[in-house]
């Protein structure tokens, strides 16, 4: 610590400790004091101890409208949806509740972990909702929706009862009864500090042993052959000069050709890419919230779009202005305000059969 | 260019949605279980009876037989004619068309959106320690934003004599401090903690990245508000952006001076998909803990269990208990080149090049191992070497043309030596994602092409 900071601390803490001043003097002219209205509008954050939780309340029933309108089209109605995010809801048992311990997260086998399986404090549903959800709106949802979105959540866990009206009152109480309350531990040594009492030092000790360390090495795991070009062509992710080149993974490898051979295969010609005007306009006008190139999100891929309207940029032009349900699923897609432009672009972009 | 089977090179095939299936994932749990067990000593036997390969030099550098090399001979456009003028793309350089192959990318199945997603960095063509801020790795949770400096605002409050508001202005007037350090996601690795599952280094370790970041210690704020320090035992950050992100950040480090309230990244402003204009530089903790868009933090005595602290970013122990707050990336190293996916030329002499970093401090050192870990020698440590930050090391090989398994091992200045797979594995299980700084074995075949594998 230098001397300088030894007296800025010293400061520090003689203010903290009721010293007169209300302002460093240290760098005047930096900074003003924050107004209540804008702490309020900030400062946001529920902790575990439900510091921060303004006070409302919701219902199970008017939880379960909510998200069937805001939540279901990416978690799933029962919140057990793994097509856009982690499934929320599964995995837990009654007796979990009792115990505070998710016994599912003890097997090896079982497939997947949930957020209900995995957290352990209730503010952190409440916290997170709140600041962060919908994922194309978030923080629009008001309090007492909040406590109603929970509320529902909780319910598909049987955390709590399908009558519940959650609370800022009965809040601790639910907290008894979260399914993996005393799954946390703090008895590591990645922390730093004392905060937690952890053990304070790592749990693995190699040693740097230099000579006959090991027997001999076996190969014990190795990508199969047919995943080589899972990542595309490898040749296309290097650089084309230097002491190696990528390997060409578009074609089979060839075990048995000599060095120096194979490294042939990998020469590539580089091509200036120009990206489609239309790429930037799908991310500005936030169509890749709903909408992916390959597979569906929300709504269909851009490929299939493609697929199904080769040529019309007319139409789709309306469809994008218009909005609609039914072609492609239940899940209507909202009429969009971009400009006339923009959404031609983007039409004549799918028309053409949607090229990244 | 054509191949000797005839086949045009070059082709660019679009990767696929899904990389593993299920049935993929069996195969490679199953073959990592039964089989393959005997492949090395085979492969080095066959080497041993077998004629040793003609040093074919298709991509070398030939004595020409008679004249020269074109490529001296006739004068080339770019030393004959006028080239470009200056201050070219706007004023802004950009690398060489020859440099396109270079980009962050997206690993193929890893998530359903992009604005929740991940790219990663290119390892493989990387020099040096800093990361180009076009080619940093990405981890976004709900989209990137370009934010307007001039109406971006950071508060202080909570355990404050007064809670204060300060604009980027006032920020950037206050003493700064300009500091190199890597961040690497909780997550680098995590797919290989059962097997391997990737192909190449920038999938395996492309979130981590090294910056000079440039802005003013956290602790100097703090105090302009009158932080209770002596009570206020924990920090929240919270960005500005539609998930915003927050984390609980460790006081030692605020009141050691570390953690950073940064606007600079290599010499300009960061980038937008980095935080622009502000984001929190916690040196050695997960990238997670870096918010950006950073708009607030606040001084508690309790800490405050956030999405990213108490549902993700936790470390699953075999007995089914949660690692909470597990923060420090610890001591960890790989190879750059020769990596996955790459083909050496040629036998001969190679420069075995990689990155080595530590969580707690300084590399002391790294050792590299071309036998899969029985027998090591001491890399060489390139300046500088900076606490907190990527240190690239560097050493000789000659390779004979026979099966080898390159792997690195680093020790940081605490003593604490980089853990093999089994050691990892022994303490954790495979199922705890985060924190994976397992030894990485790169095995060279015969035919010079690198593969990803782990060893027992």
């Amino acid at each position: 610590m230098s001397k300088f900071r030894k007296v800025i601390l010293t400061a520090a803490l003689l203010a903290a400790a009721g010293w007169a001043s209300a302002q460093s003097t240290a760098y005047p002219g930096v900074g003003r004091p924050a107004t209540a209205k804008e702490i309020a509008a900030w400062d946001i954050d529920v902790r575990p101890d439900f510091k921060g939780l303004p006070a409302g309340s919701g219902s199970v029933a008017q939880g379960q409208d909510l998200w069937e309108a805001k939540c279901a089209h990416c978690h799933g109605v029962f919140g057990e949806s793994n097509e856009v995010f982690s499934p929320l809801i599964g995995g837990t048992t009654n007796d979990d509740i009792k115990t505070g311990n998710v016994a599912n997260l003890k097997r090896a086998d079982f497939p997947g972990r949930t957020t209900i399986m995995k957290v352990a404090t209730v503010s952190t549903l409440w916290d997170y909702i709140n600041r962060a959800m919908p994922w194309t709106a978030p923080k629009s949802l008001k309090p007492d929706e909040v406590y109603a979105v929970t509320a529902y959540l909780l319910s598909l866990a049987n955390v709590v009862p399908e009558n519940f009206v959650l609370t800022d009152k009965n809040i601790a109480e639910v907290q008894k009864r979260m399914p993996n309350r005393n799954g946390m531990t703090t008895k590591h040594g990645m922390w730093p500090g004392k905060e937690f009492n952890g053990t304070g030092k790592p749990d693995t000790a190699n040693v740097a042993c230099m000579k006959n360390c090991v027997p001999e090495a076996n190969v014990a795991s190795m990508l199969p052959d047919y995943a080589r070009n899972a990542h595309g062509n490898l040749a296309d992710q290097n650089r084309l000069v230097g002491q190696q080149h990528g390997a060409n993974t578009a074609v089979p490898e060839n075990k048995s050709a000599p060095v120096g051979s194979a490294a042939a295969l990998a020469v590539t010609k580089p091509v200036a890419k120009v990206a489609d005007p239309a790429l930037a306009l799908l991310n500005k006008h936030t169509c890749t919230a709903c909408h992916a190139q390959n597979t569906k999100v929300v709504g269909p891929s851009f490929n299939d779009i493609a697929k199904k309207y080769p040529g019309k940029a007319e139409y789709l032009a309306g469809k994008i202005k218009s909005g609609g349900s039914g072609v492609w699923g239940a899940i209507p897609m909202p009429a969009q305000t971009a400009p006339e432009a923009d959404i031609k672009t983007i039409a004549n972009w799918l028309a053409a059969g949607a090229a990244k | 260019m054509k191949t000797p089977d005839g086949i045009q090179s070059g082709r660019v095939q679009k990767a696929p949605e899904n990389f593993l299936d299920r049935d993929g994932i069996s195969t490679v749990i199953a073959e990592s279980k039964a089989g393959r067990r005997n492949f090395i000593r085979s492969a080095f036997a066959a080497a041993a009876a077998g004629a040793a390969a003609p040093m074919a030099l298709a991509q070398g550098n030939p004595v020409p037989t008679e004249g020269g090399d074109p490529n001296i001979l006739n004068l080339p456009e770019h030393a004959t004619g006028l080239g470009q003028g200056v201050a070219a793309n706007n004023g802004y350089g950009v690398p060489s068309k020859f440099e396109s192959n270079v980009q962050r990318r997206q690993s193929p199945g890893l998530t359903q959106t992009t604005q929740a997603s991940v790219s990663f960095a290119p390892l493989q063509s990387l020099f040096g320690i800093v990361t180009p801020s076009g080619l940093h790795f990405e981890r976004h949770h709900q989209g990137w934003w370009d934010i307007d400096p001039s109406k971006h605002r950071f508060m202080i409050n909570g355990m404050v004599k007064t809670p204060k508001v300060f604009t980027m202005d006032e920020i950037m007037r206050l003493p700064s401090v300009s500091r190199f350090h890597f961040i690497e996601c909780g997550a680098n690795t995590a797919v290989e903690w059962g097997n391997v599952a990737v192909p190449t280094v920038q999938y395996t370790h492309g979130m981590v990245s090294c910056s000079e970041f440039t802005g003013v210690p956290l602790i100097t704020l703090l105090e302009i508000a009158g932080a209770d320090l002596k009570n206020g035992k924990f920090v929240l950050a919270e960005g500005g952006d539609g998930s915003s992100m927050t984390r609980t950040i460790p006081m030692s480090l605020i009141l050691s001076g570390e953690v950073l309230v940064a606007y600079g990244q290599n010499g300009e402003m960061l980038r937008p998909e980095n935080g622009y204009p502000l984001r929190l530089i916690v040196p050695g903790i997960q990238g997670v803990s870096w918010v950006k868009y950073l708009r607030r933090v606040e001084v508690g005595d309790k800490p405050y269990a956030a999405k990213d602290e108490a549902v993700h970013y936790m470390d699953l122990m075999p007995d089914g208990q949660h690692r909470q707050y597990t923060n420090i990336q610890e001591c960890k190293s790989v190879v750059t080149t020769p990596s996955g996916g790459q083909v050496l030329l040629d036998k001969g002499f190679y420069n075995i090049t990689g990155l080595a970093w530590s969580g707690r401090g300084k590399v002391a050192k790294v050792d590299v191992s071309v036998d899969g870990g029985r027998n090591w020698r001491q890399a060489r440590l390139e300046t500088p070497v900076l606490s907190k930050a990527l240190t690239r090391f560097n050493i000789d090989w000659v390779w004979d043309g026979k099966p080898a398994i390159i792997q690195s091992r680093a020790t940081d200045e605490t003593g604490f030596v980089q853990p093999t797979y089994k050691h990892l594995r022994a303490a954790r299980g495979t199922r705890s994602i985060y924190h994976n700084n397992a030894i990485q074995s790169w095995l060279v075949q015969e035919n010079g092409e690198v593969k990803n594998v782990q060893v027992s």
